[in-house]
Formats: structure tokens, sequence, C-alpha cells
């Protein structure tokens, strides 16, 4: 029973971690947005416009909640819960430091992977329930592009667990002595692009393309269901950072810690009786500069027209991600002997 | 094999739409995602502008005429100008021609710059507007200065143009285009060689000079298919005879084509001003003075200029009174829109942005 409280407890503190972060993630991104595009972002309300998001989302709850007519009333509701669930359930399978995550997983990787594709069903519902053509499509569209890039997506994933031989998400972190990213340059690339993909990002936007159908699988969705539609995208993007860093950034490892000798570095520490995960800091830098990249992306790079994205998908990303494997493959032996792994 | 019975569906992409610049409604009728048939619905933003011409003065026309084409205010002023000074034979001093040629061709820079803005952002690259409007704002500023606004310049008059230039106003013009050179490159290399870029537009669109001289397209769009017609060199006008300018080519004429050319032919307009400061004689501004109440003699002329989207083309008939009898304006953007429906044909709905934005439509010189 203390058990479960103590999962309970802490699965509550992250969560309200993970909603502050997001609020810090939405002002960053248009601040940099900004930037990109010689202009200044939000800065009037609060410092800097810190507090911009806080006024959005004070505006979003006070909106009318429109149900249009017609709707199929509970697959409309359960949408914008289902989507932002996924998110924080694989959340609460994330490790910021040794010993600080909610659920300790073996089977941790292969969990994160299958909930997350949990939201693409709710993008799917969200478009049939609205009762709206340009819904349905963008709704259809996203379904589509999102099942094409978890092939691609799943196995980037497996050159990892070659190397790590783990699916434990602690474990993958601890046995990275050399970060993966550098061990699997091509399979960080290809799990980038796909996680973009997974999560509606730039350039694979296309279900939310204003400039096309005017319209997306979110349209006749209003305050609060929306503003949940809108976290849920931000909930996930940190997440992708997260996989990021986890997977190939080597977690909450401080660069070049062991071979210095600063092992403390990553281990947490104990100032006046109270835990502090020091590597959580290292850990949360690493995917804030994922999202940078991600938000660089969007500022950047024009979108794909969808039947180009799945082209890319199966004809581009899924043979380079099986040669990934193979090349892998016949690598490991000579990293296990050069003692890299 | 089960046949699969299917219907079309009509889809209209309304009058109020991100994307299509304007007031324009497209009636589309989609199988699936490819289009069958595209039917564009004008007339949302039609003014009467040729019918005011024949109920105000020369004078009153002017500032009208700058809103024929809200990007192209200058070639619009200077078309019904042309046309006056054609059939009054009015010789505008050499400066004077200087100068208009000058403005011209920075109106052509701001005018490709709003293009190339609002063609990358209906793909999805949101950065490249923003720059855009950077370099306008400089040209704006000076613009500003010389005749008092940013867009609706009021500014080439019958016989010249309203005044001279502001002191040391050629040196910043000077300036500017010294940097404007370096930052076209930079929007070359991040939009030109982008793979996603060229995936969207390489090969999207093809349109063949037979197609386009049926529709009677011009300008950039028919240099892109590969045809060698610009007015500027062809038929001169103005001082561009003494001006030396490539004109850009395209090879295949698809979406890609269109924007390289319109690229390039920035570059080139800047070449242009260049020689035009540097060979400015001295001397008067205007002609003579045109009274308020002017009566052009009896006469008729139809003049064709090059505008940033094609041949701008004004027919003025003169019965010798204080107004024109009949004003005609022809409006490269009507032609262009007019090849739309035969370019999005069996392609993809989201081709439709792409072929859209490379024809560079204004409707407000559609509809007039």
């Amino acid at each position: 029973m203390t058990d479960l409280a103590a999962v309970v407890g802490h699965g509550m503190a992250l969560t309200g971690f993970v909603l502050a972060s997001v609020l810090v993630l939405i002002w960053l991104e248009r601040r940099l947005l900004g930037l990109f595009q010689i202009r200044l972002g939000p800065n009037r309300v609060g410092l800097g416009g810190l507090l911009q998001p806080v006024a959005d989302a004070l505006k979003v709850l006070l909106k009318e909640d429109v149900t249009p007519a017609n709707v199929d009333p509970i697959l409309y509701n359960v949408a914008p819960v289902l989507i932002f669930v996924p998110g924080l359930v694989v959340w609460s399978l994330v490790p910021f430091a040794r010993d600080w995550v909610v659920v300790d997983l073996r089977m941790g990787l292969v969990l994160a992977i299958a909930t997350s594709a949990l939201s693409s069903l709710a993008i799917l519902m969200a478009g049939w329930a609205s009762n709206n053509k340009y819904a349905l499509i963008g709704g259809l569209r996203a379904t589509a592009q999102a099942i094409s890039y978890e092939l691609p997506l799943i196995l980037s994933t497996v050159g990892v667990l070659m190397l790590a031989g783990t699916f434990d998400l602690t474990e993958i972190v601890t046995r990275q002595r050399v970060w993966y990213v550098f061990l699997q340059p091509l399979a960080f690339v290809i799990f980038f692009i796909c996680q973009l993909a997974e999560v509606n990002r730039t350039p694979f936007d296309i279900p939310e393309a204003e400039s096309e159908l005017v319209a997306g699988y979110s349209t006749e969705y209003s305050g609060f269901k929306f503003a949940l539609f809108f976290l849920a995208e931000y909930v996930n993007t940190f997440l992708v950072g997260a996989l990021c860093a986890l997977l190939f950034l080597g977690g909450w490892q401080f660069p070049f810690a062991r071979t210095l000798g600063w092992d403390w570095l990553n281990d947490t520490q104990w100032w006046a009786g109270v835990p502090v995960p020091l590597p959580a800091v290292w850990f949360l830098v690493k995917v804030y500069l994922v999202f940078v990249v991600i938000v660089w992306i969007r500022a950047t790079v024009p979108r794909l027209r969808a039947d180009q994205l799945m082209a890319f998908a199966w004809k581009g990303l899924v043979p380079l991600a099986l040669l990934n494997i193979l090349l892998t493959g016949l690598v490991t032996p000579l990293f296990k002997a050069w003692g890299w792994i | 094999m089960i046949e699969f019975k299917t219907e079309t569906m009509t889809l209209n992409m309304g009058p109020s739409h991100p994307s299509t610049h304007g007031v324009l409604r497209l009636i589309l009728t989609l199988d699936g995602e490819l289009v069958v048939d595209c039917e564009p619905v004008i007339g949302y933003l039609h003014r009467s502008i040729e019918r005011s011409g024949q109920d105000l003065t020369y004078w009153q026309f002017l500032p009208v005429l700058d809103r024929f084409d809200y990007l192209s205010n200058l070639f619009s002023e200077y078309c019904y100008v042309l046309a006056v000074e054609r059939i009054a034979g009015i010789e505008p001093p050499p400066r004077a021609e200087f100068i208009r040629v000058l403005t011209m061709e920075i109106n052509r820079i701001t005018s490709h710059l709003f293009w190339l803005g609002t063609f990358v952002l209906d793909l999805g690259a949101t950065s490249i507007i923003m720059y855009a409007m950077r370099e306008r704002e400089h040209l704006f500023d000076l613009l500003e200065e010389l005749t008092g606004q940013r867009m609706m310049y009021n500014y080439i008059r019958i016989g010249g143009v309203s005044h001279d230039v502001p002191p040391g106003w050629l040196d910043r013009l000077r300036a500017f285009l010294a940097t404007f050179r370096a930052r076209l490159a930079e929007y070359e290399a991040i939009v030109t060689d982008n793979p996603i870029f060229r995936a969207r537009v390489e090969g999207i669109g093809v349109l063949t000079p037979d197609q386009l001289w049926d529709y009677g397209v011009t300008g950039p769009i028919l240099r892109a298919a590969g045809v060698a017609w610009d007015l500027r060199r062809d038929e001169p006008y103005a001082v561009y005879d003494q001006l030396d300018f490539d004109v850009p080519l395209g090879q295949r004429g698809d979406c890609l084509d269109r924007y390289c050319v319109r690229m390039r032919e920035m570059a080139e307009s800047a070449r242009i001003i260049e020689q035009a400061v540097a060979m400015l004689p001295d001397g008067p501004v205007k002609a003579r003075k045109i009274p308020a109440l002017y009566k052009a003699p009896p006469g008729e002329a139809y003049v064709q200029i090059e505008a940033p989207r094609g041949n701008m083309g004004c027919y003025l008939l003169s019965d010798g009174s204080t107004r024109p009898s009949r004003v005609k304006l022809r409006g490269a953007s009507f032609h262009n829109l007019a090849v739309l429906p035969e370019a999005v044909r069996g392609r993809p709905l989201a081709d439709i942005m792409a072929i859209f934005g490379s024809l560079d439509v204004i409707i407000p010189e559609v509809d007039r």
C-alpha cells in the first residue's frame, strides 16, 4: 500500500513538474521563433514575456466551450483526454537520475513506444468525431503519418538495444560509456526524424497545416478541450527530447565525468539531509537542447506533402534503419573489444 | 478485382483563405486527393476602377491607379501616364525618365520580395517572410523619404515625376544595394537548395509555352517556360534601351523555374538601379506645368510595360475633355490566374498552394 501511495505521490509530483515545464517550453518556443524571424516574441506579459503562457492558459480556460451539433458524444469528449494521458504515462517511465524515476520498469522502452502510439488513435478519434470534412481529412492524414513512421522508429531503437542489451531505460543510460549518438549516428538521425513525425512537428505538421485546409483535426474544439490538444503537443515534444537524451545523449551523465574522475557529478548529492538530484540538471539541459533544435527546424524548413512524407518513411527511412541494424551487428564485437560498450 | 464506385467531392477554398492572396474563391472538384477541376470565382474585389477613370480628371485618377495592383504601384501609375503622354506628345525630361526607371525597379524588388515571403510561407517555412519584410522596410523608408508614402506613392506625374530626389537619397540607395546582394544570396542558401522545398516545387505545375500563349500569360511565368520575351528589352520604353541587363529564363516551366526567374530578376533590378543612379543626368523633373483641369488632346493610345507580374497595359481614349472617355487597364494577373485550372488538374490538393504561389497572382489586378 505504501508502495502504491509512493508511486501515486511521485506521479503527481511528476505531472506537476511536466506541466510547469510545458509553460516554460511555450514561452521558450515563442521567444526562439521570434529570434529566428528577426522579431521579438511575446515580451509584454510579465518580465520578458514569462507570464505569456499563463495568460494563454487563462484565456483558453475562460473561452466558451462550443460543441458542434451531431458530433459523436463519447469520441468527441474522450479524444482530448486520450491524447494527453499517454504522454504522461510515458513520462512516468523516464529516469531523471539513477533511482529518480516514478516507475522503474525492466521493459521501459517497449512500454514507452507502445503507449505513445495511443496518441495517434486519439487524433483519428478527434477527426472522425468532429463531423467535419476538413477535420476528417486532417485526422486521416495524421494517422497515416503516425503509422508510417512507427516502423522506422522502432527499427532505429533496435540498434541501441543491441549495444545496451536491455530494455530498461535506467540501464541503457548507465551502460553508455560512450554516448550512443557517437556509436549510432544514423540511428539517432532516424529516431529524431521519426519522433518529429510522431508528434506532428514541422516538417511533418501536415495535419495542422493551416495554409492548405484551414483546419486540422482539432478545429471543432474550443476551450479546455483545445487546451488539452495544445498541451499534449508540448508534453509529447518534451518527451521526444527526453527519449533522445536517454537513448542517445547519455541521459543524466555529465560529459567525460568518468574519464576525469568526477563521478560525483553523476550521483545524487545529499545536502543537509535532503537528496538533490544533481544529474537531473544535466539531463534537463540535454532535453532542452533537443527542444531548441526542434524549434530551430520549425523556423527554417517548409513542410512535406502528405504522399512525399509517406514515401520518405517507407522507401527512405525503413531501408536505412535496417541498414543501421546490419552495420551495428557488424561493429558490436569491435566496440566490445575496444571497451566502448 | 472489385470495381469501386467513387464520387468526386466539391470543396470550396472560400474567399477568406489564408493562402489565396486576396479575395479569391476556388471551387475544387476532388477525387480523393487529386484535383479533377478547379474553378476560380473572381469579382470579390471589383471596385470599378476603369469606370472611375471616366468620372475622374487626369489628376484625380493618379492616386487611384496606385490601388490597381497594390504591389506594383509605380508601374500602374507609369502605364497610365505613358498613355497620356503618348496621346499628348509630351516628352518627359531625361532626369525624370531615369528617376522613373529607378523607382520602378525598386518597386519590382519590393513586389518580388513580398511574393517570395508569401510563397515560402504557404509551403510552411515561416521565417523567410520576416527577412523579406525587413528588406522591404528599408526600401519603404527610402521611398517614403522620396515620395512621402510607404506604398501608395502617387509620384509619377504627366510629363515627369512629382519632385526631385532629396539630397543624400542616392547615397542611401546605393548603400542599401550594396547589402542587398548578400541578403539575396542568404535567402537562396536557405530556400533554393533545401530538399523539402525542392520536392514541393520541382517538376510541379509545368506549363508549356503553348498553354501560356493560349491564355495570354506574360512575365516571369512565360520566361520560366523558356520564352525570351521581356518588354523592357523587346519593346523598350523610358530609358531601358540605354541600360544593360539580362533577362533570366527558365527551361521547364515548373514552379522551381518560376521561383528562380524571380530571384534572378531581383538581382537584375538591383543592377539596373545601380546603372540608373550612375547615369542620372541633371535637369528638370517635369516637362511642363500640367493644369488641374488638364485636357488631353483627342486621340487614343495603348501602351504596355513590363510589370512584376507580366505585361501591364493601358488603353486610353480621349475626346479632348477634362476626363478620359475610356480607360482600360490590362492586368497581368487576370491572365495568369486563368491558367491555374490547367496547371492544377490531376495534382494533389497540396500542390494547389505551391502552384498558385508560384503564379504570383494579385487579386485587385484581376478584379479591378
